[in-house]
């Protein structure tokens, strides 16, 4: 059933990916932007890209997540798919893992933006897509229940920032942290405790949202 | 349709005379008996509200948390207007606690605002909270609105540990809690009234607020009157 719904997800993904692209426009020209607020200090810029780099892909996320319950309110979509023999719970991970797998697409997407940029460049490229990973993992999780609530209501690009933002906090501490400790240096060898912090968060969420979409839907 | 949140109605009233008496009676101890603090001196006084608040807003988001699940589990009415009282009275201490915080903060640690745990915390609770009480504005099915806001406030609940300890490894400058044995009895017994006084004023703010909420919901719910009726 998951794997009925993750396809579902995949191929409308796959067929609006000229959004994606746009998403991605969106997170260089923040990044850009962001460089702007600092200066052409390339030093602060460096010791910055951490926290630009996350909130690029944050700011962009709420684009795709806004977006994410867009097919399900045309024509009562929605209806039709809770009225198919298959567990709410299917349909919220199928979303959620579609969202997560876009959104690390996007971090990935945004790191040479970020290297040329920020002068920014790290040799732990695998330990840094780990950590986009896990933070476009808490990111999507509780986003794509928001966005199942905020899609049927007025000013759903208003809303959804405003619910996920603050319950995000510790994500986005978390991965900024690891991700400068990764570009930066790490003598403390501190990045180990902060993915698990990100791990737990994950955790938490993933089976919380799972379990509470379910009310969220149901009519 | 009756929403059943007003068995008592004298008693918030009883409730509230209680805590505005508390409160002047722990603020006058606090602001003229009690000595100043020897390193922080007058600016010290401000814990005498500072600290019960602090308690208080936790309490009410946790009353708020109780009522979701309670919602969640048992969809009765009288709990989803308990809920929006319960947010929107913490929300405020939220609020004023960080107002006061900030008041304290200027002259002894030289800024407005630190990033400590305790602070940010709160500042995320706020906007956490703030958050759930728009969602309720923009959603006009009042089942609807029940339900989310319940989902929403677990979510956000929960989180609070998370952001504390997340931002407690992250950076730290808050002075450690106080326990009753290290605090002497001349500061003990202002704090302690002051903490009954604003317990009372938030207990009966919330439930007056819930029975503000329980009326609106119970028009909100009356069945629209037949075509014939309205002419």
């Amino acid at each position: 059933m998951l794997t009925a719904a993750l396809r579902k997800e995949m191929l409308l993904q796959w067929r609006s990916r000229a959004q994606f692209m746009a998403v991605f426009v969106f997170g260089a020209a923040a990044l850009l932007l962001f460089s702007f607020a600092v200066g052409p200090v390339a030093e602060l810029l460096r010791q910055f890209s951490g926290g630009f780099l996350w909130l690029g892909l944050l700011l962009s996320s709420t684009l795709t997540l806004a977006e994410s319950f867009h097919a399900e309110m045309e024509n009562h979509a929605m209806e039709g798919l809770l009225l198919l023999p298959a567990n709410p719970r299917a349909l919220y991970y199928g979303k959620a893992i579609a969202n997560w797998l876009q959104l690390t697409l996007l971090g990935i997407a945004l790191i040479p933006v970020m290297v040329v940029l920020y002068d920014a460049g790290t040799t732990r490229i695998p330990m840094l897509i780990l950590v986009i990973a896990l933070g476009a993992a808490g990111l999507s999780a509780p986003g794509t229940l928001y966005a199942a609530m905020t899609a049927q209501v007025r000013s759903k690009q208003t809303l959804l920032p405003l619910l996920l933002f603050p319950l995000i906090v510790p994500a986005l501490l978390a991965s900024v942290k690891a991700t400068s400790l990764i570009i930066l240096g790490d003598p403390m060898n501190q990045v180990r405790s902060w993915i698990v912090l990100l791990a737990s968060f994950d955790a938490i969420y993933w089976s919380l949202c799972g379990l509470l979409f379910g009310k969220v839907v149901e009519e | 349709m009756h929403i059943d949140n007003n068995r008592f109605p004298r008693l918030p009233w009883i409730i509230l005379g209680l805590g505005i008496i508390f409160l002047a009676i722990g603020s006058y101890i606090g602001l003229f008996v009690a000595p100043p603090e020897a390193l922080m001196g007058q600016v010290q006084r401000i814990m005498y509200v500072h600290v019960p608040t602090a308690w208080n807003a936790l309490l009410a988001m946790t009353f708020a948390f109780v009522c979701a699940v309670i919602f969640l589990f048992k969809p009765d009415w009288k709990w989803d207007a308990r809920m929006e009282a319960a947010i929107e009275v913490g929300v405020v201490l939220a609020f004023l606690l960080c107002c006061q915080g900030a008041i304290w903060a200027k002259p002894t640690w030289g800024v407005w605002w630190d990033w400590d745990p305790r602070l940010t915390t709160t500042a995320v609770l706020l906007f956490a909270f703030l958050g759930i009480l728009a969602l309720r504005k923009f959603v006009d099915d009042p089942a609807r609105r029940a339900i989310w806001s319940a989902v929403a406030t677990i979510i956000a609940y929960v989180d609070v540990p998370i952001v504390y300890y997340s931002v407690r490894w992250w950076n730290s400058l808050h002075q450690l809690q106080s326990s009753p044995s290290t605090v002497s009895r001349q500061f003990w017994l202002p704090l302690r009234m002051n903490a009954f006084g604003i317990l009372f004023l938030m207990t009966a703010f919330i439930m007056l607020r819930a029975r503000v909420a329980s009326m609106r919901l119970e028009q909100e719910l009356v069945p629209p009157p037949a075509l014939g009726e309205t002419i």
